[in-house]
C-alpha cells in the first residue's frame, strides 16, 4: 500500500552502487529506506477467534430462543415494586454494612498497629474470632441474642446502670443483620486497612516526622492517601461481596432481593425467570460499584504514576478523532 | 555574649541495634555558620550519628544539644524528662534533614511539598509559605515545576526540592544524609552547587558524604569517623592532606 517512490530506482547520489534487485543482494549493499516490511500473518489467530465467536453466538441464541428463560415472565417481575423494595432493602445492607464495617476496621487496623500492647491484642483476637466464625453462624448468633441478653444497660462498668433497654425490641431482624454483617466485615477491612498502610514506604514516615508533622496530620495527609492506592482494590471487592453476600440473611426472612425472589417463585413456581431478576440485578449494581472503583482509584494514583493513562471514555474520543482526520485525509486524498 | 553557644553538640552518645553497637562514645562540636563534613567507610556510623540529632534515633546514653537544647529530653534541675512526641515532632522543626532518597512524597505537587510542614507543624499562613515556596523552589532553580508531581521530576531535581522543603523551616541546622549517593553522576554536580549556594551564606550544616572533593572545597571542618568514634577532625587541610591518625590515612589513600 505505501510502496516508496524510491523503491525500484538507485539512489541519485551513489550511481556507482550495485542493482538492488534481486533476492542474491548483499545486505550491506542495501539502503534500509528502500526497504518495505511485509508483517507477519497469523491465521491460527483467526481460527481461534472464529471459534470463539461461534460458541458465543450458540449461547446468545439460546438465552433468546430456549423458552425455559421465559423473559416474559422475567420482563414483567424485573422491575415490580416487591423487587425494587427489596433491592431498596439489600442497597441498604450493604451500605450498613460498608460504613460499620469500615469505620471500625480503621479503628481495628489503628489499634493493631499501635505501640500499645493491650490494644494490639484485642485488634489480633477480633480478627482472629470474626474470620473464625462462619457468617451465617453469626448472623444466627445476632438473631438470637435476646436468648443471652434479655436487656441492655448503659452505666458505670459492674456498678449500676442508668438506661436499660429490652434486647427483643432494640435489635429487630434488620439491626441484626447490620450488625451481623458490619462486623463481619470489620475483620476483613482492619486487614486489608493494615496492609495498604505497611506497603508505604517507611522513608515516608521518616521524611514527615523529620519535618516535625504532627502525627495525626502525618496519618491522614501523608500515610493515608497513599495506603489508599493498595486499600482500594481490596476493599472494592469486599464491598462487592458483601453486596452479594447479604443475600444470606434471607436465612432470617428479612426482605432482601434474594428473599423476594425466593418469595415470588415459591407462589408462583417460576424459578429460572425469578433467578434471573436477581442475578441481572446483582450484574447491574456490581457494574456500577466497579466503574466507581475505577474512578476512586484514579483519584488516589495521583502522583504516583507520572502521567495517568486515559479513561476509555477518552480513549473512544481520541480513537473517534482519528478515525475522523483519517477519513478526511482519505476523501482529500481521493479528491486529489 | 562573647562567646555564642554552639549549634550542635555531642557528648558520648552511644547507640546500638541489638547486639551492633554502633556508636561508640561520639564526641563532637559544630559552631554557628560552620560547614562540617563527615566522612568515613560505610558502617562508621556517619549516618546513625545524623539521624541521632534529630532523634529519629534514640540515643542509647550520652547527650546532644541543638541550639543548646537537649535533644528529646528537657532539663529540669539534674533530669532529663522525655518528651512527648509532640514536643519532639515541634524540636525537630528547628532542625532540617535532606534524605539520600530524597523522600518527597509523591501524592502532593512539589508546591504541596515544601508548604505542608511550616503550615502543620508551625502553623504558619498558607499563602504566605506558598509564596515563600516559590522563592525557595526558584533559588534551588526548579520554580517551572512547582505544580509537577516528584516522579516526574529527575532526581537532582527532586533532591533540590527536598532541600527547598527543609529549608523552608527555618532550621537552625541543616543535615544532610549522602545528599548525592542516590544520584547519577551528572546530576551530582547541581545539588552539590546548591549546596554550595547554602554555606556561602553563612548557614550551619553537616553534611555525611563521599565526595571528598566537594568536602575539601566547601567545609569549614572535616571529621572523619570509623568504628562508632570521630577519629579525626579539623581544617580539610590537615585531615585530608595531613592525616595523623592511621585509619585517616588508609581511609584517605583508599578513596582519593
Amino acid at each position: 500500500m505505501t510502496t516508496s517512490p524510491l523503491r525500484h530506482r538507485s539512489a541519485p547520489t551513489a550511481p556507482t552502487r550495485p542493482s538492488v534487485e534481486g533476492p542474491q543482494d548483499d545486505i550491506f549493499d542495501l539502503d534500509p529506506a528502500d526497504l518495505t516490511v511485509v508483517r507477519a500473518r497469523h491465521p491460527w489467530r483467526w481460527v481461534a477467534a472464529i471459534g470463539a465467536l461461534i460458541l458465543v453466538a450458540m449461547f446468545i441464541n439460546g438465552l433468546i430462543t430456549n423458552p425455559g428463560w421465559d423473559w416474559s415472565t422475567f420482563g414483567q417481575y424485573f422491575t415490580a415494586p416487591a423487587v425494587i423494595k427489596a433491592l431498596g432493602l439489600t442497597i441498604q445492607l450493604t451500605i450498613y454494612g460498608t460504613v460499620l464495617g469500615f469505620a471500625l476496621g480503621v479503628g481495628l487496623a489503628a489499634a493493631r498497629l499501635s505501640k500499645n500492647p493491650v490494644l494490639q491484642t484485642i485488634s489480633w483476637t477480633y480478627v482472629w474470632a470474626f474470620r473464625s466464625i462462619p457468617l451465617i453462624v453469626q448472623l444466627l448468633f445476632w438473631f438470637n441474642i435476646a436468648y443471652l441478653y434479655q436487656t441492655l444497660s448503659v452505666g458505670v462498668p459492674f456498678g449500676p446502670s442508668f438506661v436499660t433497654i429490652d434486647v427483643n425490641n432494640a435489635i429487630s431482624g434488620m439491626a441484626a443483620a447490620t450488625l451481623g454483617l458490619g462486623l463481619h466485615q470489620a475483620a476483613y477491612s482492619a486487614e486489608i486497612i493494615r496492609a495498604g498502610i505497611l506497603s508505604v514506604d517507611q522513608g515516608q514516615l521518616e521524611a514527615a516526622a523529620a519535618l516535625g508533622i504532627p502525627k495525626r496530620r502525618q496519618f491522614f495527609k501523608i500515610v493515608l492517601p497513599q495506603a489508599m492506592r493498595g486499600i482500594l482494590p481490596n476493599a472494592a471487592n469486599e464491598v462487592i461481596s458483601l453486596f452479594k453476600g447479604t443475600s444470606i440473611v434471607s436465612t432470617m426472612a428479612i426482605a432482601e432481593l434474594f428473599y423476594q425472589v425466593q418469595v415470588i417463585y415459591g407462589r408462583s413456581g417460576r424459578v429460572v425467570p425469578l433467578l434471573m431478576v436477581a442475578t441481572v440485578w446483582y450484574i447491574v449494581l456490581t457494574t456500577i460499584l466497579s466503574v466507581i472503583q475505577y474512578y476512586v482509584e484514579r483519584h488516589y494514583a495521583k502522583g504516583a504514576l507520572r502521567n495517568l493513562p486515559l479513561t476509555p471514555w477518552q480513549k473512544l474520543q481520541r480513537r473517534l478523532s482519528t478515525i475522523n482526520a483519517a477519513r478526511q485525509e482519505a476523501t482529500y486524498g481521493g479528491l486529489k | 555574649m562573647t562567646t555564642p553557644s554552639p549549634a550542635v553538640q555531642v557528648r558520648g552518645v552511644h547507640k546500638s541495634f541489638g547486639a551492633l553497637h554502633v556508636l561508640r562514645g561520639v564526641e563532637l562540636t559544630v559552631r554557628r555558620g560552620e560547614v562540617t563534613a563527615i566522612l568515613g567507610p560505610s558502617g562508621s556510623g556517619k549516618s546513625t550519628l545524623l539521624r541521632t540529632l534529630n532523634h529519629l534515633e534514640k540515643v542509647d546514653a550520652g547527650l546532644i544539644l541543638v541550639d543548646g537544647e537537649p535533644v528529646g529530653y528537657r532539663l529540669k534541675g539534674r533530669k532529663l524528662h522525655e518528651l512527648h512526641e509532640r514536643e519532639v515532632l515541634q524540636q525537630r522543626s528547628k532542625v532540617g534533614f535532606v534524605f539520600q532518597d530524597f523522600n518527597l512524597f509523591p501524592h502532593l505537587t512539589v508546591l504541596d511539598n515544601v508548604v505542608e510542614a511550616p503550615v502543620s507543624a508551625l502553623r504558619r499562613d498558607r499563602k504566605e509559605v506558598q509564596a515563600e515556596a516559590r522563592e525557595l523552589l526558584s533559588s534551588v532553580g526548579v520554580a517551572d515545576k512547582i505544580d509537577a508531581y516528584p516522579r516526574q521530576l529527575s532526581g537532582g531535581q527532586q533532591q533540590r526540592v527536598a532541600i527547598a522543603r527543609a529549608l523552608a523551616l527555618h532550621p537552625a541546622v541543616i543535615l544532610f544524609d549522602e545528599p548525592t549517593s542516590a544520584l547519577d553522576p551528572e546530576l551530582v554536580g547541581e545539588v552539590l552547587e546548591v549546596i554550595r549556594q547554602l554555606a556561602l551564606q553563612g548557614r550551619t550544616l553537616i553534611i555525611v558524604t563521599h565526595e571528598i572533593g566537594f568536602a575539601r572545597e566547601v567545609a569549614d571542618t572535616v571529621v572523619f569517623m570509623d568504628e562508632g568514634v570521630v577519629v579525626e577532625q579539623g581544617p580539610p587541610s590537615q585531615v585530608l592532606d595531613n592525616p595523623q591518625q592511621e585509619r585517616t590515612k588508609a581511609f584517605i589513600a583508599k578513596v582519593l
